[in-house]
């Protein structure tokens, strides 16, 4: 161990690999931690939304009269005070923000209102006349795409075809073949923070907007263009947020609360209810996928043929950029030659789809791992022993073409998955049979079933999209200020910021401020699991260069080489013997006085450049990849169709495990939201109307619901490139875990059922008969 | 109101206006229960009796199928507040104690500054959501008999815990009376007794022995039960899957009550 | 035509005057928006949700749907109130910091309180018995692991306090 090794184990404080404490605990524990929904200003009014009744209609006329001549009420206003652009839009600028001539989808919004209290916006909204005309709402997707616009941007929003390899393969006759058509229906992210926000005018024509959001600076673009104001004018803050999962990607109440403020010259306030959330932001995209795998008897995969269509609803939100990754990862983590695949995400008159952790990933893995174990039965293979056969590793070529440089441990994950002993007991306890506190099943009413799954996608963004986080470190008498503004929305980026001054600063006194537009650039959005590598990166970046400023600094006044100094624990020390040769006086400062005059670093930090797909869906694309696996143990009551979750078992793709403690709880979380998704979780949508907008008919795992999640592995290989040479590690649990379910209600009941949520009526009303036959 | 939890919900969606409000929860009086009769076999329980209470072991000994049920209401805060009383104003075609009160041919007292009035529990619940209060009239007791035999409650739902039943049933046993009574909940506007069902256990259940009744008679119990159910298609669940559901329920309760297996209690 | 509502309610150990609400205002909303007390959150408000528990006369209830005003001169407890004078953090709110089953903390007060509730009743509670106790409080972020875990924790602290 050399000297600097001795020294730098002495050092105390967070640093990275250990379980540090949120900055943001107490107050959340104590109830003082502020939520957008928790905003109040002295003379503030009250915000509310008329919503469209009707998936389609046309507006012939609004008469906000009588809700202006009510009592407390302040505005009323339509798409004509709309001032600036008339629409907004993550990628295409599609969508209304006042819908004035068209409705395209239940619950689009048409008219604001402030007024004094919630009780009076209440009847304000309920007093607006609007002349509706409703139209027959185009519902199917299927039909999207040929029948007449909806939109004057067209009914297909994006069609990408990925074409690998050699095509001829698709005629070859000496290979096994299995088809199968899989459905996933339309998941909601059903963060339990509602979309809220603050907007204070500053009574010279500027807005100061309070929201949660998962990207500030994308949001204050997209706000001061329909505002008509320069960014100047429009500062945007982040309050606290209640959970994302990329239902806060697109703006929900941003626009008509500046509206209201700047209308009202009062700080205005907006709260959704949960019926109002279900119709404010955009769900997961519903997934119809036709799929045929070709292997050789051997098991070797030759060509994988998949036809995806997904329902984006509405407007396109990014849609753009989910179909373009459910089409690169529809093969799944396997080395397949040959590779044919189009992705059409269409618009309807269905609530916009968008953003949902896992982004167009999760439906294609529920399929190809749905294909994967129907091959090994036709081939007589065991499923885990298939997967491996054909696992990727660093080197192999994607279906898009490019090359894996990095880490992938798939075979890794699955091994590790599918080895690691269960831990689950019988059901003898009837709370812990399917039912619940039901009491419907008896320990003989249930069998038990088992399955693994193993999924992948990109991290970060792709296409060629220049990604980009800045961060500022200040170091001022020993406290090291952090200016960031990426969105935490409960993932722990504030306490990965401490732990990242800890390491490279040996700092533990860190303030981080406010998170504003005004205060710093853009830290891109919490999303895409790739706030750890840009803006840990930025942030580390930043204090890596002042660390080089600071030892720079002081050598200069005390004239010693630079390369005798460490930094540690608030202390500048010169190494004993250093390695220069030279005579000094041993250097011992503290950091507080050498910081009497602040060092400062501003950076903006990116990542290595992408390349667009071309009309072939090929071309590096995308700068790196993690993978997942899961396996399922289930019991199920097959008279009954319930289904409880036994245990999850996962192993996944880590790089580097930066905070434990937060490892497990992304592992844990994603996990509960794929169980969702697999039986229990849908928004039902019958002529374009949502059924069950609430928590008592959308419904998300209870603790009754969810068992313990088991980590067989976190398998650490460094990813070149990434700070720490950590992976983002948000999506892949919400990825593998609704295929591993799935396939475990499978094994459980030796039904198809190729479509998720699996509803009690698939299981114990089953016709039987495939969907496809397996040659 | 008392417990709120139904009321409150509307309140909170502004689709009911509140003017004047009497907090009964606040009364002791309706809080309670007593046994009446020569024998103490008719259980008192007052209208605002929590399903926390009903669960309780002194009340679930009484009537283990009413603890069962309450124990499925909701979460644990709702049992604290939701009441037997405010269960049966409501009168939702899926609350959860009315299957039971039915298979216990429940009656409801009814006070008003007219007097006290009770009425049979189908003639109480008489719709959906609608029920036979005059205005002035207070829901104050609920009598129901206490039955020496197994009883069983089961209710489906797709999520183990908090969940509105897609479909229910209650099995009470009377064995000195030699009568099985099955009620079932969310297939029908209101509570339904399964009449022929009941007939067909009367005469071919062993009330001395409680040994398992033959498979056919079990499955023609399950049959007649499931045609008593009257469901409909909604978002919770399909008519089919409804009365395929109850005909398992019944399958299930004829063979728990008659296995010896003792009653499940709270 | 709107008629208001005074009353008093005793709030962590305080009498609160609340003045000129309006009829219909829930529990939750008069805590929130008259009070301050902004620790009991709005996810859901009907009851299905938990992050709006508060203790009632010493009993958890959802307290959007408490009638503000008919919790006149009833003990009322929110998170708020959940720590002791003396110490600043709870056992619960202390285990569930240390357990890391903080993430997005929107659950996070309907779940001590809930929790805090339990542990008074049952200081030994078995896994089934903790599953059930905070069945009614929906956590999105955590996939309740690491809850599970604080519960243990605050289990352990708790009986080793009553020892002392």
């Amino acid at each position: 161990m050399t000297t600097l090794e001795a020294v730098s184990r002495t050092a105390t404080g967070p640093r990275i690999g250990e379980s540090a404490p949120r900055p943001d605990g107490v107050p959340k524990v104590t109830g003082s931690f502020a939520f957008s929904s928790d905003l109040h200003h002295d003379r503030m009014l009250w915000g509310g939304t008329l919503r469209s009744p009707h998936a389609a209609a046309r507006i012939r006329g609004i008469d906000v009269g009588p809700a202006l001549a009510l009592a407390g009420v302040h505005a009323v206003l339509t798409h004509e005070d709309v001032p600036g652009s008339p629409t907004y839009g993550l990628i295409h600028r599609d969508q209304p923000v006042l819908a004035s001539d068209v409705v395209r989808y239940e619950g689009e919004p048409v008219v604001v209102v402030a007024a004094d209290h919630p009780d009076m916006v209440r009847r304000a909204l309920a007093a607006i006349e609007v002349d509706w005309e409703p139209t027959e709402p185009l519902v199917d997707p299927e039909l999207a795409a040929d029948a007449a616009p909806i939109h004057p941007d067209g009914n297909v929003i994006r069609r990408v075809h990925l074409r690998h390899g050699d095509q001829t393969a698709a005629d070859r006759q000496d290979l096994v073949s299995v088809e199968g058509t899989y459905e996933v229906g339309m998941q909601d992210q059903a963060f339990l923070g509602p979309e809220s926000g603050l907007a204070v005018p500053d009574g010279d024509g500027g807005i100061d907007l309070y929201v949660a959001t998962q990207w500030l600076h994308e949001d204050r673009d997209q706000v001061a263009a329909c505002l008509g104001l320069p960014d100047d004018k429009v500062r945007l803050t982040l309050a606290g947020v209640g959970g994302a999962f990329g239902a806060r990607e697109d703006l929900s109440l941003h626009v008509h609360l500046c509206l209201l403020a700047l209308r009202t010259g009062r700080p205005v306030k907006m709260s959704y209810g949960r019926e109002e959330s279900f119709h404010g932001h955009v769900h997961r995209h519903p997934a119809r996928m036709h799929y045929r795998h070709l292997a050789t008897t051997e098991g070797d995969l030759v060509r994988v043929e998949a036809r995806l269509l997904l329902d984006g609803g509405a407007y396109a939100s990014s849609s753009s950029a989910v179909i373009s990754n459910a089409t690169c990862f529809a093969v799944g983590p396997y080395r397949v030659p040959s590779v044919e695949v189009e992705g059409v995400v269409v618009r309807t008159d269905n609530p916009p789809c968008g953003a949902m952790r896992g982004f167009g990933a999760v439906q294609t893995c529920f399929a190809h791992e749905a294909q994967m174990d129907r091959l090994a039965v036709t081939l007589g293979m065991d499923p885990v022993d298939l997967r491996l056969r054909n696992a990727l590793e660093p080197g192999d070529r994607l279906p898009t073409g490019q090359v894996i440089t990095g880490t992938l441990p798939v075979a890794e994950v699955l091994r590790a998955c599918a080895g690691h002993p269960s831990a689950a007991v019988g059901p003898d306890d009837p709370m812990a049979r399917p039912g619940g506190a039901g009491r419907t099943a008896d320990v003989d009413d249930v069998v038990r079933g088992e399955a693994v799954a193993v999924g992948f996608k990109n991290l970060m963004f792709s296409e060629g999209f220049d990604d980009s986080s800045s961060a500022r470190c200040v170091l001022h008498r020993g406290v090291a200020t952090i200016t960031c503004a990426c969105a935490e929305v409960g993932q722990g980026f504030v306490t990965l910021v401490h732990q990242i001054v800890g390491e490279v600063l040996g700092v533990d006194e860190v303030v981080l401020a406010p998170v504003a537009t005004t205060s710093i650039g853009s830290a891109g959005s919490t999303s895409a699991s790739r706030q750890t590598w840009m803006s840990g990166g930025a942030v580390q970046m930043a204090c890596e260069s002042v660390r080089r400023e600071l030892l720079a600094r002081v050598a200069a006044t005390h004239d010693v080489p630079v390369h005798d100094l460490v930094l540690v624990d608030g202390r500048i020390f010169s190494l004993p013997g250093g390695g220069s040769g030279d005579d000094y006086l041993p250097i011992d400062l503290s950091l507080d006085e050498v910081t009497a005059e602040a060092v400062e670093a501003d950076v903006v930090h990116r990542h290595a450049p992408t390349l667009p797909l071309d009309a072939d869906g090929q071309g590096d694309a995308h700068v790196s990849f993690s993978v997942s696996a899961h396996r399922a143990i289930v019991d199920v009551d097959p008279d009954l169709g319930l289904v409880k979750v036994v245990e999850l078992t996962t192993a996944q793709d880590v790089g580097r495990v930066l905070h434990p403690l937060q490892v497990l709880g992304q592992l844990e979380g994603g996990a509960a939201q794929g169980l969702g998704l697999a039986v229990m979780e849908e928004v039902q949508v019958t002529d374009g109307r949502i059924r069950n907008a609430s928590f008592t008919d959308y419904l998300i795992p209870t603790a009754l619901d969810m068992p313990p999640v088991e980590i067989a592995a976190l398998i650490e290989q460094p990813e070149p490139g990434a700070p720490f040479g950590a992976k983002g590690i948000g999506e892949p649990p919400a990825i593998s875990s609704t295929a591993a379910v799935a396939g475990a209600l499978r094994d459980a009941t030796g039904l198809d059922l190729p479509r998720v949520p699996v509803r009690p009526d698939d299981i114990c009303l089953a016709s039987g008969s495939a969907l496809d036959e397996a040659d | 109101m008392a417990g709120g939890t139904d009321l409150m919900v509307e309140v909170n969606r502004g689709t009911r206006l509140v003017g004047n409000v009497v907090a009964v929860d606040r009364v002791p009086e309706l809080r309670g229960w007593s046994l009446e009769g020569d024998r103490s076999d008719v259980l008192r329980l007052g209208a605002g009796t929590t399903c926390a209470d009903l669960a309780e072991p002194s009340l679930a000994k009484l009537v283990p199928a009413l603890a069962q049920a309450a124990r499925t209401v909701g979460s644990p805060q709702i049992r604290n507040a939701a009441t037997l009383g405010g269960n049966l104003a409501t009168a939702s075609p899926a609350g959860d104690t009315l299957p039971v009160l039915a298979a216990l041919d429940a009656e409801v007292e009814l006070r008003s500054s007219a007097g006290t009035r009770r009425l049979p529990l189908d003639e109480f619940v008489v719709g959906v959501k609608v029920n036979a209060l005059v205005p002035g009239e207070l829901i104050t007791a609920i009598r129901v008999p206490v039955l020496n035999g197994p009883q069983e409650f089961l209710k489906v739902g797709t999520r183990n815990a908090m969940v509105i039943a897609v479909t229910s049933l209650a099995l009470v046993v009377d064995r000195p009376g030699r009568t099985v009574r099955v009620a079932l909940g969310s297939v029908a506007p209101v509570p339904v007794r399964a009449i022929e069902a009941e007939v067909l256990a009367a005469e071919r259940c062993d009330f001395d022995g409680m040994s398992v009744p033959p498979d056919e008679v079990v499955e023609r119990f399950a049959i007649l039960t499931a045609d008593a159910a009257r469901p409909i298609d909604d978002h919770r669940g399909s008519a089919a899957y409804r009365r395929h559901a109850v005909s398992v329920l019944a399958r299930r309760a004829i063979r728990r009550a008659f296995s010896g297996v003792p009653s499940v209690a709270a | 035509m709107t008629t208001s509502e005074d009353f008093s309610l005793v709030v962590n150990g305080s009498h609160r005057s609340v003045v000129d609400a309006l009829p219909g205002e829930s529990l939750l909303f008069v805590l929130r928006e008259r009070l301050g007390l902004i620790g009991s959150k709005n996810a859901c408000e009907e009851g299905e949700c938990g992050s709006c528990t508060v203790r009632l006369d010493g009993e958890t209830v959802c307290s959007c749907l408490v009638l503000a005003a008919a919790a006149a001169d009833r003990e009322v407890v929110t998170i708020e109130g959940l720590a002791s004078e003396e110490a600043v953090l709870s056992d619960v709110q202390q285990a569930f910091l240390d357990a890391g089953a903080v993430q997005c903390g929107f659950c996070t007060p309907g779940l001590l309180m809930a929790v805090d509730a339990l542990l008074d009743t049952d200081d030994e509670p078995d896994e089934l018995t903790v599953r059930e106790a905070i069945s009614g409080n929906l956590c999105r972020c955590t996939g309740y692991g690491r809850i599970l875990d604080a519960v243990d924790r605050a289990a352990s602290a708790r009986r080793t306090q009553v020892t002392l």
